[in-house]
């Protein structure tokens, strides 16, 4: 009888080894088809026309000559938002549908809309415009603390609000067609995509099918339907033709998501033994025309003994913010490791020497240790390191440091495994793959339990007729579908074994599966092969069901949550033009029982590169006029690319110790780290902090400047 | 993209008979790869849209003991390639190779280089060459980090988006401009220009007029350019430097520095001319060469720190024109 947990390490054929994602061959080919490559018979393109001012009372839209213009077949007018307010560039106020692109664009210049101005409000970085209800705490004696220490540090630190910035714009093809309505989106939630539709539609549920094979990425910002999916469908209903919806560019990165900014003043205080003692942190930012969540500060030295808080969101005419890659991690994670870098600095003492030194505040103080001297050692700290601003010339070189953490439990999800008569074998869950690999680990997970090779193993998935599986977010993916994917094979195998078990002359209990075949554990010569014992089964295929729930694969120690992570950044500032290189990156990160090392480090390296960006190059900028964003575009939206990253070298935790707690998840944690990294090393280099992200040249100057280094 | 008609002119004569004589009408396209972005941001609606690519000759570069004349049609990648060019002109080489980009690199011509449009974020969203909003000016108080410092007191606050302007009015280089049967050669400094109206360009062309030819005086100056970027790949400087000096006993002479990325056109910076000529190149004299070269900038609220850069740039082009 095969058992659902996972094979003693010694004995896993696929598990934990290097494999090459299985969908790699199509999208280096273009034969993978997105969203965006869907092309039905008889198509039309919509293009949106949006609100072109931050803050606007609509008083009427006017689409009649758009109407009439050249190749329009519909226009849906947002009529709700007539006698209402606009609150951000981009809002949606109508949408034209076309038999082309260009034709769909020329019509929109055609509508008008009759609307007056109002006053708006765009600045977040003054704390004096945060209306929000404050929220925090205050535990133990802060001032008391702050008094009676060796050193206090202070320090203002600054995140601005990034966009998710997905490489594929948000949008689907739409068609609706006998009364039934496919939906070809871009989303991170295949299953659930259509929840809520329905009544917007007047489509049955059951009569919505989604499908999405590839994704162009989504970090958060894709798990609905969206405004657009709605109108997309409306307007296949009204026309009778399939239509593609796709936002562009300056829509995509002004409405499709936004990543809270996240401003504070922090002071640390410092004892004679080098211990932080107190945390005094007022922490503001804004989520655009959405809510504000306080990041966490201190984040993961959640232990210093006397903490006070405050945080305020400030409402800005500015698209919602919606969830990024490990929300608020990154920005408690800058606000805090720069702080306590700074802590480091003002009290003289190395600032590996002073993490470790402060890691019992910390909720896994051996993780960190452990992490921190390989990430040491990879990165040639004990030849590199020097105190802050030990610098010379006018190229310094400098390291930082940060440390992070995330939860990563395994959703719920629920598969079926199907074992066919030919020996063939299908997996279908209705997950989706973002780009991470899931495609990939279901199939390993399926591989590895019935002793077969990866190309063995059919992977459906990304289409709402397969079982339910949640949406990818949280870093929840890997754990909920390799533990449904572990647990249906498990019971399919298991009836396969109850068929072959009279064959072998043997209870089911003392079989086993490896290489490709069913043997007696006692005596392996005794054996069949896999397609042999398939063939045993009579013409139906054996389906079994395996869903992951939490409390009870956890129990299996199939999965698992809460991981750690460090970072270390190795940095060239020319302090002569305020230009940072970056030379290096380490990460060093545990997530569990690794199923697929290969696309593992895969997501690190993805991660530490998007974290790259927004250290060094990204944010959203707009006009103070207008409310619209001056950089919504790839021109001055600027991301890393090849050349911008250095060298990244990526370790990750694999004995036996962090495999034995089962599979965690790894979206989140690598792009947690970078900003504090990246930012400790310019302050280290350069001898002063820059107090906001990103480091771009203008920032530094500014900072050598008021520090005294550059006259 | 508004609509517009395509032509392929296969010679001068029948491009010229296609132009409009007024802006906005017709556009000249080389490459394409700023004229197409510069259409779908409805910054220009041209009715007729007339491609150089059929016209061959434009393409040709030819080298002379005096002079290297490069047709406007060249792709910046012809002319990176070209052995005169490399021998002579390092200033050259590195302004073309600071853009980044394999497909900009085949597909956009030095022609297109010199003539591109400025990438000012309020122009580029519908503002105007003048960047206003309800006939305020945007950039003084608005987001100015990319803006200029030196000759932004007017109405025009943008910064002039050609790498090789720079190299080309520093190397003394001539455009040569035809119209029809007409032929005229402008220096390279009084090339561009500061628009007076919305309605001017920052060239001097007439939209009938088309640019086709550079020609680069070869003098054995020593050359170089220097710019600040921040991204490795295809990027923006933010600022560059462009230098050429004759050593004469060791001393500099006829000594040129244009500055790009930091005024309308590029910018001729007389006060560090004046404080290198005569001088030996050394660390020190090419750093009070770059102090001198920030003389009489006025910069907006955000974009203060260009001229630390100013300074840097051209003290750093100044040393690497002696290597
Ligand atoms: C992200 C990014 C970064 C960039 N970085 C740089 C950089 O660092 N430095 C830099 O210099 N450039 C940079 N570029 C711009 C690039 O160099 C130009 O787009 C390109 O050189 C234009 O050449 P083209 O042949 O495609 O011109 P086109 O787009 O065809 O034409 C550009 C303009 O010139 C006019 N024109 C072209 N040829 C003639 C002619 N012979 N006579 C009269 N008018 C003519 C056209 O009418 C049009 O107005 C960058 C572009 C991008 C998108």
């Amino acid at each position: 009888m095969a058992t659902p947990q996972w094979p003693k390490m010694e004995k896993r054929a696929l598990l934990g080894k290097r494999i090459s994602r299985l969908d790699g061959p199509v999208k280096a080919t273009g034969q993978a088809k997105y969203a965006y490559d869907m092309n039905r018979p008889g198509m039309l393109y919509a293009r949106c026309c949006f609100a072109p001012y931050g803050a606007m009372k609509i008083n009427g839209i006017d689409a009649s000559a758009a109407e009439k213009a050249p190749g329009v077949r519909a226009v849906l007018v947002e009529q709700n938002m007539i006698g209402d307010e606009v609150r951000y560039v981009g809002q949606i106020l109508a949408t034209v549908a076309a038999d082309t692109e260009e034709q769909a664009h020329e019509a929109l210049r055609l509508i008008k809309v009759d609307f007056e101005r109002l006053d708006m409000v765009l600045d977040d970085m003054n704390p004096a415009n945060a209306t929000g209800k404050p929220s925090g705490k205050e535990e133990g004696t802060v001032d008391d603390a702050m008094a009676a220490a060796k050193v206090v540090s202070e320090g203002e630190y600054g995140i601005p609000v990034i966009t998710h910035c997905c490489l594929e714009a948000h949008g689907q093809v739409s068609e609706f067609k006998d009364g039934e309505m496919t939906f070809w989106p871009s989303t991170q939630s295949v299953s659930a995509y259509a929840e809520g539709m329905d009544q917007s539609i007047e489509v049955e549920q059951s009569k919505i099918h989604v499908d999405c094979q590839y994704m162009g990425g989504g970090f958060g910002s894709k798990f609905s339907h969206d405004q657009w999916g709605v109108i997309g469908a409306l307007l296949s209903k009204q026309t009778g033709r399939p239509v593609k919806l796709m936002l562009e560019r300056d829509q995509e990165l002004m409405v499709a998501g936004n990543r809270p900014s996240a401003f504070g003043k922090v002071r640390v205080a410092v004892s004679p033994e080098g211990k932080m003692t107190a945390i005094d942190a007022d922490v503001w930012g804004t989520g655009g025309n959405g809510g504000y969540r306080m990041p966490p500060v201190p984040y993961v030295f959640e232990g210093i003994p006397n903490v006070r808080n405050k945080g305020q969101g400030i409402k800005t005419n500015r698209g919602s913010q919606r969830a990024w890659r490990a929300p608020s991690h990154p920005q408690g994670c800058f606000i805090t490791m720069a702080a306590v870098e700074d802590a480091a600095a003002a009290a003289g003492i190395d600032a590996l020497e002073f993490f470790k030194n402060n890691l019992d505040l910390t909720s896994r103080p051996e993780v960190y240790a452990e992490q921190l001297d390989i990430a040491a050692e990879l990165i040639g700290y004990k030849t590199k390191a020097h105190l802050r601003g030990q610098g010379e010339g006018p190229v310094r070189r400098g390291i930082g440091i940060s440390i992070h953490t995330w939860g990563g439990m395994g959703h719920p999800s629920n598969c079926d495994a199907i074992i066919n008569p030919d020996g063939s074998v299908e997996i279908r869950l209705g997950t989706q793959d973002l780009g991470s690999g899931t495609r990939t680990v279901v199939g390993i997970v399926a591989a590895e339990t019935y002793g077969l090779p990866l190309e063995a193993i059919t992977v459906s998935m990304g289409n709402n007729k397969y079982p339910f599986s949640s949406a990818s977010g949280g870093s929840t993916t890997v754990g909920g579908v390799s533990s449904s994917t572990r647990i249906a094979c498990t019971n399919a195998l298991n009836a396969l074994l109850e068929v072959v078990a009279p064959r072998l002359g043997v209870a089911p209990e003392a079989l086993e599966v490896a290489g490709g075949k069913i043997f007696e554990s006692a005596k392996p010569g005794n054996s069949i092969a896999w397609k042999d014992a398939c063939g045993l089964m009579g013409p139906n295929p054996i389906t079994k069901q395996g869903a992951n729930e939490q409390k009870a694969s956890q129990d299996l120690k199939l999965i698992d949550a809460g991981v750690g992570g460090v970072q270390m950044a190795d940095v060239s500032v020319d302090i002569e033009t305020g230009v940072v290189t970056l030379n290096e990156m380490v990460a060093v990160q545990d997530c569990g029982l690794i199923v697929d090392l290969k696309t593992a480090e895969s997501q690190v390296y993805g991660g530490l590169i998007m974290g790259i960006t927004y250290a060094l190059y990204e944010e959203a900028l707009y006009n103070h006029k207008t409310g619209r964003m001056l950089n919504g575009d790839l021109e001055f939206y600027r991301l890393a690319g090849l050349k911008d990253i250095g060298q990244l070298k990526v370790h990750m935790m694999t004995t036996e110790k962090y495999d034995s707690r089962g599979v965690i998840g790894l979206g989140e944690p690598p792009v947690i780290s970078p900003g504090a990294a990246i930012s400790n090393a310019v302050a280290n280099a350069a001898g002063v902090r820059v107090p906001h992200l990103p480091l771009t040249p203008e920032r530094v100057i500014v900072a050598l400047q008021k520090g005294g280094i550059l006259v | 993209m508004k609509s517009f008609e395509y032509a392929r002119p296969a010679s001068l004569d029948e491009a010229f008979a296609l132009l409009s004589e007024n802006w906005g009408e017709t556009e000249i396209m080389a490459g394409g790869t700023d004229l197409v972005t510069a259409m779908k941001q409805y910054v220009t609606e041209p009715n007729r849209v007339v491609s150089l690519r059929g016209v061959a000759p434009l393409r040709a570069i030819n080298a002379t003991d005096a002079a290297i004349e490069i047709g406007a049609m060249a792709t910046l990648r012809e002319v990176l390639r070209h052995d005169a060019v490399k021998a002579q002109f390092p200033a050259v080489v590195t302004a073309i190779q600071g853009i980044a980009s394999p497909q900009m690199l085949s597909r956009g011509t030095i022609g297109g280089e010199l003539c591109q449009r400025p990438r000012c974020w309020y122009f580029r969203t519908g503002h105007g060459l003048f960047a206003k909003e309800n006939g305020e000016a945007l950039v003084p108080a608005g987001d100015s980090r990319y803006h200029a410092i030196f000759g932004n007191q007017g109405e025009a606050h943008f910064v002039s988006p050609s790498s090789l302007g720079p190299v080309l009015v520093a190397l003394g280089a001539t455009l040569r401009i035809q119209k029809g049967a007409d032929s005229r050669d402008v220096p390279a400094d009084a090339f561009f220009q500061t628009p007076a109206t919305e309605k001017d360009r920052e060239t001097v062309l007439k939209p009938n007029e088309i640019l086709t030819a550079i020609v680069l005086p070869v003098s054995g100056a020593k050359n170089a350019t220097y710019e600040v970027r921040h991204r490795h790949g295809l990027d923006w400087p933010y600022t560059t430097a462009s230098v050429s000096f004759v050593l004469d006993g060791g001393k500099a002479k006829n000594v040129r520095i244009a500055l790009g990325h930091v005024a309308p056109t590029p910018w001729v910076a007389k006060e560090a001319q004046a404080a290198l000529e005569g001088q030996e190149v050394t660390e020190a004299t090419a750093a009070a060469a770059g102090a001198a070269a920030v003389a009489g900038a006025t910069p907006f609220d955000k974009n203060g720190y260009k001229l630390q850069l100013v300074k840097t740039a051209v003290k750093r082009a100044l040393l690497a024109a002696t290597a």
